[in-house]
Formats: C-alpha cells, structure tokens, sequence
C-alpha cells in the first residue's frame, strides 16, 4: 500500500501547500454545506414577501412604488434539492481524495471505516448545528440510486468462467447458507428474549415472526460491504467469487423471507400453505430476475448492432437498458440484483464484439466512477444514519445478536462446505473455510431493509435498527479491519495479476475440447459436454443475430489475439513509439536470428532491446514515429454529432500492415548479411 | 449391451487395473460397460480405423466426436504409435489420467507417479500436441493443433501469426520449439487437476 502514495513525505500528514489547500477546500465545502441551509432558512422569506408585495402593488393598479432594483439576491429554495445532492457527492469524492493522501491510514483501515467515521462526524456535526438531520439513508433512494450502480458495474465485469465452475457451492452457500443463519439467529433469539428471569423486559413483547423477519434482515451477506472491504485485500479468485457471487445471489432469499414474513408478522402465524407458497415464490423471484435481466440484455446486444453510426450514444444503451431491467424487477417484486447481473453477463459478449473501443472505455469507467460514488456515499450516509437514530439500545438484544451472527457463519460455512465437498472436484479447505466465514460482511441493504419496517406493525423497529446496525459496525470495522493481516498471517493465496497470454488461451480451449470429447467417449453427460453445446448454440444462431457483420463469424481465439494487438498497439502508440519497443514485436524475433550466439532467458523486454542492432533499431523508430504523427493528425477536430471514424481502430490497421511490411523486409536483408557472415 | 457381466470378478484382471489406476470396482465395471457399447465386433479390442474405407471405426459409435475439432487426435491418443487396436486395459489406463487429483494421497517412494497427477495429465496433453514423440511441440505442429480447432474460418496469415506469437511467448531457450518444461510453465495459472479431471471418474 504505501507504494500508492508515491511521496516522498513522512508518515503522517503531508504538509505540503497543494494538500493543504484541498484540506482547506474540504473545510470551506463542509461550512457551506452546513451554513447554506441554515442561512436559507431565512432568506426565502424575505424574497417570498418580496414577491408578494410586488404583486399586491401589481394589482393595486400599477401605481406601485419603485423599489430599487435587486442587484444580488439569495434564492436558496430554488436550487435546494440538486445542489445538495452535488454538496454531498463532491463531500464523497474530496473524502475519498482524502484518504489517500494519508499513507498510514489507507494501509491499515478499510476505506470503509474511514468512510463511515466521515459519516459520523458530518452527522454530529449537522446535529450540534441544531438542524434537522436529512433522511438521507431514504430506502427508495438507496434502492433506487445508489444500489444499481454497484450492482451493475459487479455484474457487467463478472467473471463468468469461474461464477459458472463454482455455481453449485456459490448457490449451496447463497439459498441453504442465507436460510440457516435466518432461521438460526431468529429463532435462538426469540429463545433468549423469552428466557428473560424476574422483571418484565420490552424484550417479552417480541413474538416469533418479527424475530425472524429480523433473522432474515441480518442473516444477508451484503454486496457493497463485501467488494469494499475484498478489493483491497487482493485474494485469490476462487475465494473471491465464492463471498461475492453468495452475496449477489442471496437476494432472492432475502426478498422472499422478508415479504413473506412482513406479511404475516401482522396475522402472527404461519401455516404451511404459506411455507409451501413461499418456496414457490422463492422460485419465481429467482429465474424471474435472471429472465428479465436476460431479457433486457438480448435486448441491448440487439440494439448495439445497429449503432456503428452513432457510436456517441451507444454506452447509453448499456446503462439504460440495464437500469431498467432493475426497474422491471423491482417492479414485480423480482429480484432486482440478480435481474441486473444477468442483464450485464448476458449483453457482455456481444455487445463488446459491437462496440468501438472508446465506447468500450467509456463504460468500463463510468461504471467504476459511478459505483466508485455510490460506494462511499452509502457509506458516509450510514454514518449519517447512525448518528440520527432513532435508537433504543437494549443490550441483551444486541449482544445476543452479534454472537448468534457470528456463530451461525461458523456453524453454517462448516457444515455447507462438509457437504459440498463431496461434490466438489477441487475441495475448500479449512483456510478457504475460514475466509469465506470471515467474509461475510452485512452492510446497508440490511439497514435499509430494516428502515423499511412499518413502525405500527413492528413497536421493536428502533430497536432492530440499532441492532442492525450494531452488527454492520461490528463486521465492517472489526472484520474488515482484521481481514487483511489475517490473510496475510495465513498465507492465502492472493490473486496473480498477470495478464492472460496467448498460450493460455489455446491451451484452454485445447483442453476444453479435449474434456469434451473424453466425457463423449465415455458416455458422460457432463459439465463439458453442456458447456460446448452451449457454446456450439452459440455461435450457430445467437451471434449471428447480435453481432454486427464480419465479427460474428470470428473465432474466439481469434477475437483474443486481436484484442491482444490491438492493446499492444496502442501502449505502442501511446508511449510515443520510441523508448522501449515491446519484446513480442515479429520484427524483434527477426532481429534475434542475425545474432548467432546463445543468450541467457532474460526478461522479454530486455532481450529485445539488447539484441537489436543499433542501425535497425533508429529505422524501426523512425517508421513507427511518422506513422504517430498521422494518426495524432486525425485525432485533432470532431463535433459532437460526427464522430470521425475511430483514428485508433483505422490508424492500426495500416501500423500492423506496415510492421508485416518491415518483417518481409527484415527477412529479405537477413540472407545477406548471414551469407556474408559465413564467409 | 445385454451381457451378463454385472460382477466385476468376469471383467479380466479387474483388481491388477483398480489398483493400478485408483479406479473403484463400480467405475471399471461402467467403463467395461462402455467399452463393450463401443465394441461393436465384439473382439475385445477396439480398433482405429475400419480398413477399407480408413473412416474411425469403432470410436465412430460416439457421434459427437465427429463434431469436435480435435476429434481425430483424441482417438489417435487412446492408441500407442503403431498399433491400431486398444484393449480394455489400456482403455481404462489412458482414461484414468483424468480422475481428479487425489490430494492427500501419500505415496511411498517405490510406488510409481500416479496417472492421474497433475504432471501426467499435462503430459498426456502434451503428447496431443506433440505427435512425433520428439519431446518438443514445434512451430508445424503448433500450425495443425490451431488449425483444427480454428478451422477455415481464419486466414493461413493469422494463424502463422498466432503460432509465432504464442511461439514467442513461451519459448525461453529460444531453440523455436516448445518442450515440456515450457508447456508446463505457460500453464502455471490453470488449474490443471481442476480443468483436466472428470467428475464422474472419482
């Protein structure tokens, strides 16, 4: 982490003038933030007052008194709703700034916790200003705004390899997993509530079906909490995917247990009609989401078919397309999350063979950027939320809950993966038990849930809340604070960064064909042969439906090694062509056979620049320097309607012909030069 | 099928080839099942190629092989250079390369690599690609393997570009070949008990 930061300051907090002007902007915004709304409280008065008493001389017959002319006035009301939405984003994103400019800090807290604390603090602060604290954790603007970004940009950039090897465990962990703990922690907790000695507490007035509507609350891995605090630890895929895609998936279950049990917490029983239903909604809610995620994203593979002359709008179409088959969901009381990581896991594929590759750009980092402030907006406003209450600290309750949350993980990791195990090709072991547990964070979708509440149906809310949010406390700041030197004291395998290669693509597919046809000599209709009928469906009718012209014919091998160029090429273009020249260049090989001795395996880049000779060198550069100039030329002037055909995509197209080019010309000079060598 | 082999104890050196192979007596009674289906002369030996007409014969029951790219090579691995029949004992060795990876398994020393280790597996691999058993997948061979999988739909230009490029990249002693150690390296990052393992053969 400290390699982040890159200053040469001291530990501590860097002193220097740019920092400490965006310390002294945070503040300025901060007073602003608090003071505007305070002094607005007054103004409107005066300018409404004003206003009528202009119109009431209106009327008098337009014998009115002339006021001097208003040079400067405030009109806060006006502009109110956007402007603080803006003062708190723009509060989000200086915190986040922040952080990092800390070196320490960033290393040992999660952003998280930093973020949550920031939240604390604004809300008190709001508070000692005697203003009413805004409603700003409002379900309908957490479920509605701040939830889909993150949800989206997960489900767009899931990867599906690995989520579909490890289905079976991640849906055993997500369906029987989220039950468990439901049922565990309500139940026990209604045990305890009811074993209260002597004196009468509040807590006898809890019947079975709120606690286990509280069960259900808790009970949910969250998203939000799980890929902020797991994105700084770095570990290996396979853990990786198995929180994550339980958390994404245990929607459903939670959708389901919560309305169902809301819904009879007022009748106060439940029969086993209402059981058997409930396990019929299960499923309804569950393939109805991913159907109309599906749905949308064929829909929005299909239409980016057709943008290859508008490419202005086509990262449009992604985020629309796929925000309304949230919408859609949510409507029906499907399961949204699992409607938009279906819409992006579907439309992913085809859409990427559609687009150019700005668009391509363009999305990958406004679904960062957007998820990026979703993330720490939850965050603060939890903090917010927290200070606002409404509370009702009972500590019985609260403690008992935090241990049974704990205890059920444990308890369900271990006898999930005991059973999974059996099925499983590659086995978890204890270390990637212990993880997983570990892992389960809760976040704000239980908060929100549990803000939902009715208050008349549930008198305990307040103290659910505080439950709810006691545990968030607990797992974000304990958990997630612990994780990473936990990881690190275990020796977990993290995750390898490099990129694939090329060899690894084709012996994949090697291999996979390979399987495939080992379990058809066997007679065994396994995971393979479905797979490559999958696939072979694929390519047959989809892609030529939802791809645009040539590319749906295109192997994937082929798409890859494209993609592969073409990024090569353009680190080539964008390093301005002369330093270094990357060592897979044809032309390097070339080069290489003139040289007759043996040379130790050294790393790729170096060896091609200590081999080329220098005279050869100085052309290569020269040619890939002029053929920049050009396509630096073309990228000067373009208005927003008419976008010039992509100078990347078409300037390669002629610097690849042209390296083909050099490579002829370097084997056509190497037979003299060997033949004069031999002499 | 029909026959009456429902004992393992009929199934000719049953117990030799479980040991052997780590295969329990359910799974070798279902392969011989399996092999007997292929079997069509019953001969008890399968045979490459139906000499007339050189078309697959015996693996040509399996249909969906005809389909798969690499059709032809899978079948040509299950037979030793130069012979064209396979009996059931070598049916079931060269399948037991993909059993999944017995992890705990503690072997003593005078006990052979099993054949389904990660370093057997990958070497059954390689010998697919390395058809003339000179211990090195050279450039041409490299060009059959992605021709068969790629098909006419690619241009004799990208394919040589490919090959070079995969050539490039994991060739480290530079002598334009891909030997085994090489092979092995490039797929440090596939986990290959994981990718070359069939469940159902556990």
């Amino acid at each position: 982490m400290a390699s982040r930061t890159g200053t040469h300051s001291p530990a501590g907090i860097c002193k220097s003038l740019p920092e400490r002007g965006l310390l002294l902007l945070m503040v300025l915004v901060f007073l602003e933030g608090s003071v505007l709304p305070l002094g607005a409280a007054s103004s409107p008065d005066v300018t409404h007052q004003a206003n009528s008493d202009n119109h009431i001389v209106k009327e008098a017959g337009h014998n009115f008194t002339k006021k001097p002319f208003p040079v400067l006035s405030l009109d806060y009301h006006h502009i109110q709703a956007p402007f603080e939405i803006s003062l708190w984003v723009l509060l989000a994103s200086l915190m986040k700034l922040g952080f990092h400019l800390i070196p320490r800090l960033s290393g040992i807290v999660p952003e998280s916790c930093l973020l949550i604390v920031v939240g604390l603090l604004v809300g008190g602060l709001i508070k000692l200003a005697g203003e009413q604290v805004p409603p700003v954790l409002d379900s309908r603007l957490f479920f509605l705004c701040l939830l889909p970004p993150i949800i989206l940009d997960a489900g767009y950039f899931l990867p599906i390899r690995p989520f579909m090897e490890n289905l079976g465990t991640i849906l055993m962990f997500a369906v029987v997993g989220t039950l468990w703990n439901a049922f565990f922690v309500g139940g026990l907790l209604y045990a305890v509530c009811q074993i209260q000695p002597g004196n009468p507490s509040i807590l006898h007035q809890l019947e079975l079906l709120p606690c286990l509507l509280f069960g259900s609350i808790i009970s949910a891995v969250d998203p939000v909490a799980v890929l902020a605090v797991f994105e700084e630890i770095h570990i290996n895929e396979l853990l990786h995917i198995l929180v994550f895609g339980e958390s994404l998936l245990n929607d459903a279950v939670t959708v389901v247990l919560y309305h169902l049990f809301e819904e009879y917490a007022g009748v106060g029983s439940v029969t086993v009609m209402d059981v058997f239903l409930g396990i019929i909604s299960f499923l309804v809610v569950a393939v109805g989401g991913v159907l109309v995620g599906a749905i949308y994203g064929i829909l929005a593979a299909f239409t980016s078919r057709f943008t290859s002359h508008t490419r202005v709008i086509e990262p449009l179409f992604v985020f629309v397309y796929s925000y309304m088959a949230y919408l859609s969901a949510e409507m029906f009381h499907l399961s949204g999350i699992m409607s938009l990581i279906a819409c992006g896991a579907v439309m992913r594929p085809y859409v990427e063979a559609n687009i150019s590759h700005k668009s391509h750009t363009t999305i990958k980092y406004f679904l960062k950027m957007w998820s990026s402030v979703s993330e720490t907006l939850i965050f603060i406003f939890l903090g917010v939320a927290t200070v606002e209450g409404p509370h009702n600290w009972n500590w019985t309750f609260v403690t008992v809950t935090v241990i049974l949350c704990l205890v059920a993980r444990v308890i369900g990791v271990v006898g999930l993966t005991y059973v999974i195990n059996k099925f499983r090709i590659v086995k978890l072991t204890t270390k990637d038990q212990f993880i997983v547990a570990y892992g389960g964070l809760r976040g704000a979708i239980a908060f929100s849930l549990g803000f939902l509440l009715n208050k008349d149906h549930f008198p305990l809310r307040d103290m659910f809340l505080t439950a709810i949010i006691t545990v968030i406390f607990f797992t974000v700041f304990v958990q997630g604070m612990t994780i990473k030197p936990l990881v690190e004291l275990l020796a977990v395998k993290k995750k390898q960064e490099a990129k694939r290669s090329i060899n690894e693509e084709i012996h994949t597919q090697f291999l996979d064909h390979l399987l495939t046809g080992i379990e058809d000599i066997c007679g065994h209709y396994g995971h393979h042969h479905w797979k490559d009928k999958l696939n072979r469906f694929n390519k047959k009718y989809v892609k030529k439906c939802l791809i645009a012209g040539e590319r749906s014919k295109e192997p994937q091998l082929i798409a890859f090694y494209h993609k592969m160029e073409m990024k090569q090429a353009i680190e080539l273009v964008e390093s301005g062509g002369g330093v270094k020249l990357p060592s897979a260049m044809p032309s390097a090989v070339s080069m290489q056979n003139i040289q007759p001795k043996k040379l130790p395996p050294a790393k790729p880049a170096e060896r091609a620049l200590s081999n080329l000779p220098k005279g050869r060198e100085e052309e290569i550069r020269k040619i890939l320097r002029s053929n920049l100039q050009r396509t630096r030329q073309r990228l000067r002037s373009y208005n927003r309607h008419t976008l010039l055909a992509d100078p990347y995509e078409d300037g390669l197209g002629d610097l690849l012909i042209k390296k083909q080019k050099m490579i002829e010309l370097e084997r056509k000079n190497e037979s003299e030069p060997a033949a004069l060598s031999t002499e | 099928m029909g026959s009456s082999n429902s004992s393992v104890n009929n199934i000719p050196n049953a117990q030799e080839l479980m040991q052997e192979t780590g295969f329990s007596a359910a799974h070798i009674l279902r392969l011989h099942e399996r092999f007997e289906f292929l079997d069509k002369h019953k001969c008890g030996q399968l045979r490459l190629v139906d000499r007339p007409t050189n078309q697959p014969q015996d693996f040509g029951a399996v249909q969906e092989l005809a389909l798969n790219p690499i059709g032809d090579s899978i079948i040509s691995a299950f037979f030793s250079p130069g012979q064209e029949t396979v009996d059931f004992a070598s049916f079931v060795r060269i399948l037991a390369h993909f059993r999944p990876t017995d992890r705990n398994q503690s072997r003593d020393g005078a006990q052979q690599e099993p054949a389904n280790s990660s370093i057997r597996k990958l070497k059954f691999a390689f010998q697919m690609y390395d058809q003339d058993r000179d211990g090195k997948i050279s450039r041409a061979e490299l060009l059959q393997v992605l021709r068969a999988m790629l098909g006419i739909q690619v241009t004799e230009e990208q394919l040589q570009s490919i090959a070079e490029r995969a050539i490039q990249e994991a060739d480290l002693d530079r002598d334009d070949a891909i030997s085994f150690d090489e092979f092995r390296k490039s797929l440090e990052k596939v986990d290959i008990d994981h990718k070359m393992s069939i469940r159902f053969l556990r």
